[in-house]
């Protein structure tokens, strides 16, 4: 008999080395999530997936599965949580939706949708990032970062380049290129690596790419976040 | 700064390498040193600490930005002055001093000055309650300032006396121990505890440990046996194969948590200074019990005065045979202690951002499980205990479980040393057994007029006077040790003030609730302080908070609102008669904004104003 974990009452069957979220996704259920990405090692820092499990809040992509949890993922608490998460994210940096390239294929902007976000809710810091337009082929918006580090993990595990990082402390927090200039014009990073394409939002952009597709046909423009993340993770698996 | 200059810079850096080696571990000590020669982190020096240590810079980078003592790429002057900016430390005035020196320098807080002499800043609390307002200058502290002092600092900086060859009156650090009890009252002989240990045997001395319900001292309060049973019984991955249970190759580790950061808390300081032997006998009775050959002092960046003597206290113990091979002449009884500076990161008192701090990284609390006892420093289990809990660990072991059962309350065993500062009038050390009441305490110090005590600090609990019977242990008011007093002339709202901007400079980032959410605290906070606070900005408080509490990474998030949402709940007056309107309130001041414009153009009639709405 295999094991299972109860996620909102339902019974979720779980192999050993599996954690909620990959036990949730492989069942077919939806926990939302933007620093998560099934193909990478879990960072646990968006907590966006944050779910109670026997009463005590723990992010779901870090957390094992283990028989006898009884979690509760979508209730109305959690999901005003994961809406507050997500408005935080918006004010914290510079995303303005209707004027960014990545519009429609966008995570945050998507779960933003999917969580209901009507609103921004709290005041704006409007920070001054840098952008970095010294590369031929790939831009760096740090505005549109959210500091989820999967281009810093897909650089270091998948490239073998550690072309990304992080510096800076607290709100200071920023993504740092691995070259003397800081210029990613610099870097060995190619228009190719992972780390460009397994951004969640608009902050790696390939160049000369713009509008190739047209809003209103984009992957969110007629999918929800769940719909489209799941479908993507059934496919995934079926290649293993 | 012509000390970057490169070729100057490489022979700068040569004994740094020399001395660290190519171990990536070191990056941080490494960075310390740097910063202390060069007054900066340049991108050279990146560069070249990256190639000799065979790591991609941006690593070095991320750990360079990190904390708060590595200035980055912004130079810092010769001389740089941070001045300790906790909430006791404002109380004794220093704000006013900081802008008297500023003032007398010709300095702006934060900014080198135009000759690349000088840097003036605040930092986070330095562990100097008891004899504030303090500072650090180049990294010693400065204690008890007034204006003389500064007039005599100014003089030395201006005639360009090296620091190491001030008067030693600034320096004076005092103990102040003012009450001991079973911890601090008896005179003890280095060895003991071990020998001890050594005749009762590792199983049996682990026996006592249990039977003494000793409790971790910095906070959290797990008891300690069990830790170091989990220690002891982990498995370890050993170069790709797993190691069962006390098999020889296996390898564990022993880390006293030094990063005594909590705001208000000074007793590990005072331990270090004066009673280091019963720590380190502590952490070397533990390494017997859990099996462990390698023990580390992470200590904080503030006391890095203490460094020197400390390292003297190890080779001394190592000379009587107390530490290294051997132990005690018992074969195989092998044990060291190396010493890890901090370099100004709270964080790091977490203890799984502390061992990403021993490895050289960013002071980032790791996900959990798996937890520091099975997966601890460089993967082995790891188990690390704060400075009092390791003294008390040596006291069990001389005297046993049941003498230390036998002190405080069922649930709290033995004493607990407290670190008391603020509105009394004998400020200092002292230790109380567990059960002690609020009232007693205060009397004993002399707080004659207190109306509010904040116990563990700002990640503590803030007691109102109507609380004062509470007691002080794991089951009514848990405490690492803080416990600042204030009277009723004092303003609440700044505490608590002071609190939110701490938390906010001192949030390592990583997760969305408590990088985001400190920060929005702070600038409520700041709202409501500069006359523009609503109703719902307390509301919108509430809210944050709840949303800190229930979903940040680690006890920094989780605590970081403790003192906006306490003070709101005991004290609601302190906030209401900030607030401005009751509904609605803009967060920034239109017509004020207007004031440069009519500057400019030399206008102040009132049709250069926008008139109030009626």
């Amino acid at each position: 008999m295999s094991k299972t974990i109860k996620i909102d009452g339902k019974p979720i069957p779980f192999e050993d080395d599996q954690t909620i979220m990959d036990a949730a996704i492989a069942a077919g259920v939806y926990i939302p999530h933007l620093c998560h990405n099934p193909e990478f090692t879990p960072h646990g820092s968006c907590k966006l997936c944050t779910v109670s499990v026997n009463g005590r809040n723990v992010a779901s992509c870090t957390m094992p599965a283990v028989e006898g949890q009884e979690i509760l993922s979508e209730t109305e608490e959690l999901n005003a949580k994961r809406r507050a998460l997500t408005q935080m994210l918006f004010v914290e940096g510079n995303h303005f939706c209707p004027f960014c390239e990545k519009s429609g294929n966008c995570n945050l902007q998507a779960v933003a949708y999917h969580l209901g976000m009507m609103s921004p809710h709290y005041n704006h810091f409007y920070p001054a990032r840098e952008v970095d337009a010294s590369h031929s082929d790939i831009l760096l918006d740090r505005n549109r970062c959210i500091l989820c580090e999967l281009c810093v993990r897909a650089s270091r595990d998948v490239d073998g380049k550690e072309v990304f990082g992080l510096s800076g402390r607290g709100i200071d927090c920023k993504l740092v290129v691995n070259t003397s200039t800081g210029r990613l014009g610099d870097s060995n990073l190619a228009v190719t690596d992972k780390s460009v394409s397994v951004c969640p939002t608009g902050a790696l952009l390939v160049k000369r790419h713009g509008f190739s597709v047209p809003i209103g046909e984009r992957i969110f423009d007629h999918k929800d976040i769940s719909q489209v993340q799941l479908e993507h993770a059934q496919v995934e698996g079926g290649h293993e | 700064m012509p000390l970057c200059d490169t070729p100057k810079l490489t022979q700068l850096l040569a004994p740094i390498f020399e001395k660290h080696g190519r171990d990536p571990t070191k990056v941080l000590q490494i960075l310390r040193e740097v910063q202390e020669t060069t007054h900066c982190i340049c991108n050279d020096a990146i560069d070249q600490i990256a190639a000799h240590l065979d790591i991609p810079r941006v690593r070095v980078e991320g750990v360079a930005g990190f904390y708060s003592f590595l200035s980055g790429g912004r130079a810092c002057g010769e001389y740089r002055l941070m001045f300790s900016d906790n909430i006791t430390d404002r109380m004794l005035g220093k704000q006013e001093l900081m802008e008297y020196f500023c003032k007398k320098m010709w300095i702006e807080p934060g900014k080198l000055s135009e000759d690349g002499l000088l840097t003036v800043d605040s930092t986070s609390c330095t562990g100097m309650c008891d004899q504030g307002p303090a500072a650090l200058i180049n990294g010693r502290p400065l204690t008890n300032l007034d204006e003389n002092c500064l007039d005599l600092i100014c003089e030395l900086i201006r005639s360009h006396k090296p620091v190491a060859e001030w008067p030693a009156m600034l320096f004076e650090v005092q103990d102040n121990i003012l009450r001991k009890d079973a911890l601090l009252g008896e005179a003890f002989e280095p060895g003991a505890a071990i020998r001890a240990t050594l005749k009762r045997g590792a199983r049996e001395t682990w026996a006592e440990m249990d039977k003494s319900n000793l409790r971790g001292r910095g906070g959290a309060g797990f008891k300690t046996a069990s830790k170091w049973s989990f220690c002891h019984a982990a498995v370890s991955e050993d170069e790709g194969h797993v190691v069962c249970d006390i098999g020889e190759r296996s390898e564990r580790v022993m880390v006293c948590n030094a990063d005594e950061g909590e705001p208000g808390t000074f007793k590990d300081r005072v331990l270090l200074n004066s009673y280091a032997d019963l720590v380190f006998e502590g952490m070397t009775v533990g390494a017997k019990v859990v099996g462990a050959r390698r023990g580390f002092l992470y200590l904080r960046g503030e006391y890095r005065y203490l460094l020197e003597q400390l390292e003297g206290v190890l080779q001394r113990r190592r000379e009587q045979g107390l530490l290294g091979t051997n132990i005690c002449g018992e074969a195989g009884y092998d044990f060291d202690i190396e010493i890890h500076l901090g370099a100004g990161a709270y964080i790091c008192g977490e203890e799984s951002a502390l061992i990403e701090s021993l490895e050289g990284k960013r002071g980032r609390p790791r996900n959990r499980p798996p937890f520091p006892v099975t997966h601890g420093y460089l993967g082995y289990p790891t188990v690390v205990d704060n400075v009092e809990t390791f003294a008390c660990a040596a006291k069990i072991a001389l005297h046993g479980g049941e003498w230390f059962a036998a002190m405080g309350t069922p649930q709290s065993a033995g004493t607990k040393v407290l670190s008391i500062s603020g509105d009394c009038e004998r400020r200092g050390i002292y230790e109380y057994p567990f059960g002690t009441t609020i009232r007693q305490i205060l009397q004993d110090c002399g707080a004659e007029d207190a109306y509010a005590v904040q116990v563990s600090g700002p990640s503590g609990t803030t007691i109102s006077w109507k609380e004062f019977d509470r007691k002080i242990a794991f089951e009514d008011l848990g405490t690492a040790g803080a416990f600042m007093i204030f009277n009723r002339s004092r303003d609440l709202f700044q505490m608590a003030r002071n609190f939110s901007h701490f938390f906010a400079h001192e949030s390592c980032g990583f997760c969305t609730p408590c990088r985001v959410g400190t920060t929005l605290m702070k600038r409520i906070m700041d709202k409501v302080n500069g006359g523009h606070g609503t109703a719902a900005d307390l509301e919108e408080m509430k809210n944050l908070g709840q949303l800190m509490k229930s979903m940040s990474h680690c006890g920094l998030g989780t605590s970081a609102a403790n003192p906006v949402l306490d003070t709101l709940n005991k004290f609601p007056d302190i906030y209401e008669r900030r607030l401005k309107a009751l509904a609605f309130e803009p967060a920034f001041d239109l017509d004020g904004a207007l004031a440069v414009a009519r500057r400019i153009t030399g206008r102040d009639d009132s049709e250069a104003h926008l008139r109030a709405e009626s």
